[in-house]
């Protein structure tokens, strides 16, 4: 039997990431700095990792309800509540996930299908596409554009909108651009989706990592909270990415449905990972104001930086990338980067491996430390005179 | 600004004023100035290196030092305070609440020097009652900063 003739064809068509050549590159190569890893450089904060070993000790090892235990669900409600103003039942409303990326694939698997269409803005976090399209759906892809400072704007979405449109996925601060949506950018999309049949997924993951102004929810939309499920988690803000664990919050009625998927494949997030969250929102906050701060100085000096360089780059006001244009230099993101690598040992994504619009940008991420960030800076001027 | 700038040197106070400037949003010189007004009223008191003697040879001993004494009449603790700290090998010097009064840490080659320094110099002032004597045998963390930790990035060389 040729077994690949017997994966379906959604799943053969999808492309897989188009950055696996450089983890063989950077596996030859000694003395790479990588500023493309998308995850904190910071290891969960002690208090947390200890009440997760504390719940291992008492033997806490068992499965949880479906949803996750209900003091923590009680916890991310009164989380939600004071840091964004959102009011969410614990009982019946928010939904405990593996990681944000589960939610993003149950929310997107509950509402849409065959047929259906999926307004995806780009450049934006690689699994958005690969969701919709392991779901049977097309997604319709809107680029943001660097001069609109990777904002999504109201026309894009209107010149999307088809009678097919289903669902629309808007994750802000963004991965990769770095880039956030305030009040006024979002109430201007508001006007478009409030009365139309349009589930928004909104991941949030990246909200506390906002280093100017408050993070701005669009269920915070009164007229949008019964149509927007909500994802955030706590790999980014409280540094817990090998935890696993996220959450969705949004109408009773969806969750509900959403939790079927979740049941039947996930039983419930890892209790361990459960207990340390709990405490996180608890206790944590402080060492979160910490490391936001110690981002916010890298991300300005890496801002700096490539302006310096020569590099034109809009500034990022969120998440931990900037997104430089590497136009300049005359290569294709691709080109940049794995010339980078192989002449500086510098690694960074290109920009297209976020979307085909992120081509002539590359992202790099500033969760390193600023040794770090000021060396590639050096290795990156020395790499661009040469060119 | 000020505050800003004292949080950002009290992690690492050998950023380059340029580098500060930028965290800031301000220019270099006003970074500069900042940081000499504070030096001049005395905010910033010193720009120190932490180091962890075990790593080179070097003969080394601290001693945490519980000292009580009879406060002086209308000078408090001050005064035998100041004939303590006065003392080089005095690192450190604290009124502290409890059941002693001054927490002193010496620092000397060896045990026999603190201990007769202890001996010599430290219980035999008027108002020192009496003195008990700590020695370190081992940091585990002092400043904020742990010890013997080495911080190995093992992290995916690339994450979406």
């Amino acid at each position: 039997m040729n077994i690949k003739q017997m994966v379906r064809k959604n799943i053969l068509e999808t492309p897989p990431s188009g950055i696996r050549k450089y983890f063989d590159m950077v596996n030859e190569m000694e003395d790479v700095i990588s500023l493309g890893i998308g995850e904190p450089d910071f290891e969960t904060p002690w208090t947390i990792r200890e009440e997760g070993i504390y719940s291992l000790e008492r033997g806490k090892t068992h499965y949880s309800s479906n949803a996750g235990f209900i003091e923590l669900r009680r916890e991310i409600s009164n989380y939600m509540n004071n840091r964004f103003g959102l009011k969410y039942d614990p009982k019946d409303e928010i939904l405990v996930t593996v990681g944000g990326s589960e939610a993003i694939d149950i929310s997107i698997r509950t509402f849409v299908g065959p047929g259906d269409e999926v307004i995806v803005p780009e450049p934006s976090f690689v699994a958005y596409k690969g969701c919709v399209m392991f779901a049977g759906a097309t997604p319709v892809t809107v680029e943001l554009k660097a001069e609109d400072r990777f904002k999504l704007k109201p026309e894009q979405i209107v010149n999307a909108i088809t009678d097919k449109t289903k669902a629309i996925i808007i994750g802000y601060p963004n991965n990769p651009t770095g880039a956030t949506m305030d009040y006024d950018d979002y109430k201007a999309i508001v006007e478009v989706l409030k009365d139309k049949d349009i589930i928004v997924i909104s991941d949030e993951l990246y909200a506390e990592l906002t280093y100017e102004g408050k993070h701005v929810s669009i269920a915070q939309f009164p007229e949008m909270k019964d149509r927007t499920i909500v994802i955030n988690g706590f790999s980014k803000a409280f540094a817990m990415t090998g935890w696993r664990i996220g959450y969705a919050c949004g109408p009773a009625d969806a969750l509900e449905q959403m939790k079927k998927i979740h049941q039947y494949a996930l039983m419930c997030s890892p209790t361990t990972a459960q207990y340390a969250a709990i405490e996180a929102l608890k206790n944590g906050e402080p060492e979160v104001r910490r490391m936001v701060e110690e981002y916010n100085r890298r991300r300005l000096v890496m801002v700096d930086g490539f302006r310096k360089i020569g590099l034109n780059c809009f500034e990022p006001l969120g998440a931990f990338y900037v997104f430089p244009d590497i136009r300049v230099s005359g290569l294709s993101s691709d080109e940049f980067c794995e010339r980078l690598l192989m002449q500086e040992r510098v690694l960074m994504v290109p920009g297209n491996a976020f979307g085909a619009c992120g081509e002539g940008f590359v992202r790099a991420t500033y969760a390193t430390s600023i040794d770090n960030i000021r060396e590639a800076l050096v290795r990156m001027r020395r790499f661009l005179e040469s060119l | 600004m000020k505050k800003e700038l004292l949080s950002i040197l009290k992690d690492n106070c050998r950023l380059s004023v340029e580098e500060i400037a930028v965290m800031l949003g301000t220019t270099a010189d006003e970074v500069k100035t900042a940081m000499e007004e504070l030096d001049e009223k005395g905010v910033i008191l010193a720009y120190k290196a932490l180091i962890d003697w075990e790593k080179v040879d070097h003969e080394y001993v601290t001693a945490y030092i519980e000292v009580k004494v009879t406060p002086q009449r209308g000078q408090g603790f001050d005064k035998v305070a100041e004939r303590i700290y006065k003392y080089p090998q005095v690192t450190a010097c604290s009124l502290v609440s409890g059941g002693f009064d001054l927490f002193v840490v010496v620092e000397g080659k060896n045990m026999k020097e603190v201990a007769l320094f202890v001996a010599e110099k430290l219980a035999p002032i008027d108002s020192v009652m009496s003195c008990a004597t700590h020695f370190v045998l081992k940091k585990y963390k002092d400043s904020g900063v742990i010890f013997n930790k080495t911080y190995e990035d093992d992290r995916e060389a690339v994450v979406l």
